[in-house]
């Protein structure tokens, strides 16, 4: 079923992305971990950009924007430079920005999202590097700001701007692109997605083949979801009302849901942009082919293999494959265990889990799951005790082996089910009766007996099985 | 009391006596001064010649007295542009160049007068008033690096350092009667040079003797890695000091004594030209047909690039502030009130020129232009050595004669910017005098050749004795 | 030729502040030297390209080391508007 696109939605969306993982900034030698410390303490001559200070371009960033690039199916541009973008803002120190203009290092790739009717692909314009600014923290509510406190720490750290077409056409499609993005670049290993301010996001929308109106202040994809669905709306509210969409940029407003209009005098921009006169141009794309090589399996070639090598469901690849440390997680247990014994315990027990009290893989070991899975398969332990020791060891602590015995999970042995379903059965003859006049409830109300006797250690669906048989024979 | 004596004689000197009684009467010197030629004496200067003479220091410039323009950064030393918006400015960092000097032992006096932010011909614009030229303390020492020339001439430091954008060492060495070099683009390092028009300029150094200036080339030039226009490129500079022009080819091009050359001037260059057949050289006339246009092309990109490395000037980190009720107000008053009317106009234009409907007809255009006066320098520099001709094209004017007329002040730099816009390097040697006033021979050599302008200007200097001549103002 | 409201809109661009009576005499003195430049119309640029950088270098690059950053008392030393390790300035609208 072809997707109509009744509103001709059009979204395009510009990620910033920002390069945590290198040791040092874009254009000097200060260091990227500032997000725990003092204000103004990672901060030198350079990203304060004093008087008289240049910059020097670093070589890693350079080569992870072409990773970025090579991995969204880019082709790296033959010469590269730095432009000025000129505008004011005291979170920009040298009244600049350090940036890419008419010649990114990166452009015409494109992404395979999960779209509203199949599979669809999204355009990459371009990808580019470019300066952070500092942070402004408002002294008081933003309406009734009593000054501006400004800490220059963020000040120069590498940003890669990956900028779509405007290929999608829902709220959903963009969700599905920004998770998709997010995926790739956690398999590049270029930033830290969990820090503060390593990934954000502007959108661009328009509806009816209108003017395009940009979105900013997103920091969540969740935000950027209700962000669209809201301005979609809006923009279609107005139309319908014969009103006109300007070009425009507008301001989401995360608590109340809302985007609000920006046009100040602010917004007047005129960024004439040139050359970066202190740092000479890039030719680099002799450095793509062995960057190439060196990318790893990345996330849609690793769920196909998965599909194929391990046999597994759509839903248990998609999955499995979103975090590389979860597939790989995956992988290591699939090797010691069934793999598909492995992708139901991974993907839908532990992850559930682990999603529950908002942890990460890392929070699990695999020693411990292929033990617990194993004990499952070898008969030793229900399946609920399995489920059971995981979340014992989240919760606590302990080991696999040390929590059966603890808690006593070792399944209980068959005779002493077959006794316990003897006499729950001689012990409540009503409820057996009215099971046999078609009461299905009361059956349950038996199997309870059963488990009490057994202190919960039965296998409810054995001993189900065996009432069910019992009840029969005795008839 | 030391006066007018090299490095060699002060090195002598030292010897004699000590660095700290060296430094010491130069100190005196400079306060019974009469050209205003510093903005800011150093209060840790004796102390420094001190530590020198104690730690038996002895590097080539050991206990040798230098004074720096206001536009490179000092660690701790108040550096100001001669402006306004950087009063009480304290740089937190050396220069490279500063941080050489530093290790060759010589002994920082003082920042010098300029023009403020370097954009002048005649050190009027500055903030902290006018320097005198000792030759006739009613006329203009020239500019920007006018106090740097002054107090050379006036015998209150051996030697000095400027920076040259388009004729800023040269012109005023000229005028001052003494030795100024604008080096190759790339020759010394920009790290800690406060930026005018990043591509265009050069620190340069200003002595008394070809010699002298040779001594501090070996100090202060060379690769760092902290300046990425900065040429890896080894040279000994001393190795120049020769005399011998045997079989040197000079260039004179006929575009640099135009209309509005002053006769006299016309007369002491072309005399020194002569001189130089004498001395076994031979000359002919070259064509750069492009001088006339190179000084529009000059001054829109200076101004272009102007605009923006004097964008960072908001009175938010550091400087003068003005007070506004909303940053971008305060950032408006700030620069209104801080910066000049010379620096605002130039601000101004330069915006304009880069800004959208005008950047293809005034920037991109001026950088074309740049590129035919650079092919002008390329096939004249082929035909000959070096080429020839005045520095300026009057001797230095009245104080206060073209300050009201911007346009008739940047003509007078018509023979020194097409040197910037090549990149080439070029020194300024007293030739002789016009109205009793110092006339400069500008010779200007192939890319990184600085030897053999030095050989020349050296040549020069030891078969006459204009260099030998003094103000009379000054004991 | 710049006109006065281009003059203020220049002025708005820069950041710095013009008045009324000022832009008057701002737009005069800015046209003469417009004037001036008007000449490189005269220059056929047709097929030259434009120099950037004078000299003929690329990939200057250095090494991701972590280089001592400045002390916080450095930084905010060249000021006295600063509040809790931050530097200090009035709202932005």
């Amino acid at each position: 079923m072809v997707y109509e696109n009744p509103d001709g939605v059009k979204i395009g969306l510009e990620v910033h992305v920002q390069l945590n993982k290198l040791k040092t900034k874009l254009f000097c030698g200060c260091s990227t971990d500032y997000h725990n410390d003092e204000p103004n303490t990672h901060v030198c001559p350079v990203c304060l950009g004093l008087p008289g200070s240049l910059p020097v371009i670093n070589e890693k960033a350079v080569e992870a924007a072409i990773k970025i690039g090579l991995a969204l199916n880019c082709s790296i541009v033959e010469q590269t430079q730095f432009h000025r973008k000129n505008y004011y803002y005291p979170d920009l120190p040298k009244g600049f920005q350090t940036t890419q203009y008419d010649y990114p290092i990166a452009g015409n790739g494109k992404v395979v999202i999960e779209g509203e009717d199949g599979e669809r692909t999204i355009g990459i314009t371009r990808a580019h590097m470019e300066e952070d600014p500092g942070r402004l923290q408002h002294i008081g509510t933003i309406e009734r700001s009593k000054g501006t406190l400004i800490n220059y720490n963020r000040s120069g750290m590498t940003l890669i701007e990956i900028v779509s077409e405007p290929d999608m056409r829902s709220p959903k499609e963009a969700r599905r692109y920004l998770d998709k993005l997010r995926s790739i670049l956690d398999y590049l290993d270029v930033f830290d997605g969990d820090l503060e301010g390593a990934m954000r996001v502007d959108a661009n929308v328009s509806v009816f083949g209108g003017q395009r109106v940009e979105v900013k202040n997103i920091s969540s994809f969740k935000g950027a979801e209700r962000a669209l669905l809201y301005e979609i709306m809006r923009q279609k509210n107005h139309v319908r009302r014969g009103g006109e969409i300007v070009m425009e940029t507008r301001h989401f407003d995360e608590a109340r849901g809302v985007t609000i209009s920006m046009r100040t005098k602010e917004e007047e921009h005129d960024y004439r942009y040139f050359p970066e006169p202190d740092l000479v141009p890039m030719r680099v794309a002799d450095r793509a082919p062995e960057i190439k090589k060196a990318l790893p399996e990345l996330p849609d070639a690793k769920r196909e293999r998965f599909l194929e090598q391990y046999e597994m469901s759509g839903m248990h690849a998609r999955a499995l494959t979103t975090e590389i440390k979860v597939a790989n997680f995956y992988e290591e247990v699939a090797s010691q265990v069934n793999p598909k014994d492995a992708s139901v315990w991974v993907a839908d027990i532990l992850k559930g889990e682990l999603n529950y009290r908002d942890l990460g893989i890392d929070a699990f070991t695999i020693e411990d799951i292929v033990e617990i899975i194993q004990l499952v398969t070898e008969n030793k332990i229900t399946e609920q005790s399995g489920v059971e020791i995981i979340r014992t060891i989240l919760d606590h602590g302990g080991k696999p082996q040390e929590i059966v015995k603890e808690k006593g999970l070792l399944k209980v042995e068959d005779d002493i089910v077959a006794k316990a379903v003897e006499e729950a059965i001689s012990e409540n003859p009503e409820a057996v009766e009215d099971y046999r006049g078609g009461k299905e409830k009361s059956l349950n109300f038996i199997v309870g007996k059963v488990m009490q006797k057994t202190k919960g250690r039965a296998d409810a669906r054995e001993a189900r099985e065996q009432l069910i048989e019992k009840i029969k024979e005795q008839n | 009391m030391v006066a007018w004596t090299d490095i060699t004689g002060i090195r002598q000197k030292i010897a004699e006596s000590s660095a700290e009684e060296v430094t010491a009467s130069y100190l005196e010197k400079i306060d019974n001064s009469c050209v205003n030629g510093f903005v800011t004496t150093w209060d840790k200067a004796l102390e420094t010649a001190k530590a020198i003479d104690s730690e038996g220091q002895d590097g080539p410039l050991a206990g040798v007295p230098i004074a720096i323009k206001d536009n490179i950064s000092t660690n701790g030393l108040s550096t100001t542009c001669s402006s306004k918006i950087l009063q009480g400015y304290v740089p937190p960092y050396d220069a490279h160049v500063i941080e050489k000097l530093r290790a060759a032992g010589a002994v920082i006096l003082g920042k010098t007068n300029m023009d403020e932010f370097a954009m002048g011909t005649s050190t009027e614009s500055s903030y902290y008033g006018a320097t005198l030229n000792p030759w006739d303390t009613d006329r203009v020492p020239g500019g920007s690096s006018g106090g740097s020339a002054a107090v050379v001439a006036a015998g209150e430091v051996p030697a000095s350092l400027g920076s040259d954008t388009g004729g800023s060492v040269r012109c005023p060495a000229a005028f001052c009667g003494v030795v100024g070099l604008k080096p190759t683009y790339g020759c010394i390092s920009r790290f800690g040079l406060i930026s005018y028009a990043n591509s265009l300029e050069q620190i340069g150094p200003l002595a008394t003797s070809v010699a002298d200036i040779a001594t501090l080339m070996d100090v202060v030039a060379g690769y760092d890695q902290r300046d990425s226009t900065s040429i890896n490129r080894e040279n000994n500079y001393s190795d120049a000091i020769k005399d011998d022009v045997d079989g040197l080819k000079i260039g004179v091009p006929e575009e640099y004594f135009g209309e509005g050359i002053d006769e006299g001037v016309e007369k002491t260059v072309w005399d020194a030209i002569a001189k130089y057949e004498d001395m076994g050289a031979s000359w002919q006339k070259v064509s750069m047909p492009h001088t006339k246009y190179a000084l529009a092309a000059y001054y829109i990109i200076a101004m272009s690039e102007a605009s923006s490395n004097l964008a960072r000037f908001d009175g938010t980190r550091y400087g003068f502030r003005a007070d506004g009720d909303n940053w971008h107000v305060m950032a408006s008053k700030t620069r209104a009130e801080g910066f000049g009317d010379e620096v605002k106009r130039r601000i101004l234009l330069g915006t304009y020129a880069l800004s959208a409907g005008y950047h293809d007809k005034y920037y991109l255009k001026a950088l074309k232009v740049r590129t035919l006066v650079k092919q002008d320098f390329d096939k004249a520099l082929s035909e000959v050595d070096v080429l020839m001709g005045p520095t300026m094209p009057t001797p230095a004017f009245k104080i206060g004669e073209k300050i009201d007329d911007p346009l008739s002040l940047y003509l007078a730099d018509v023979n020194t910017v097409p040197i910037n816009l090549a990149g080439v390097p070029s020194i300024s040697v007293p030739c002789g005098f016009a109205d009793k006033m110092p006339v400069g021979l500008q010779i200007v050599g192939k890319h990184f050749d600085e030897n053999t302008i030095l050989r020349a200007a050296y040549s020069f200097e030891q078969n006459t004795d204009h260099h030998t001549k003094r103000p009379e103002e000054v004991a | 030729m710049i006109t006065k409201e281009e003059v203020e809109h220049v002025g708005w661009l820069a950041r710095i502040e013009i008045d009324e009576k000022e832009s008057d005499e701002y737009a005069e003195k800015l046209n003469s030297v417009l004037d001036y430049f008007g000449q490189l119309d005269e220059v056929d640029t047709e097929d030259v390209p434009p120099t950037y950088h004078v000299m003929d270098v690329v990939n200057v690059f250095r090494e991701d080391e972590v280089k001592e950053s400045m002390p916080q008392e450095v930084v905010l030393a060249n000021t006295e508007h600063k509040k809790e390790g931050n530097f200090k300035s009035p709202k932005i609208m």
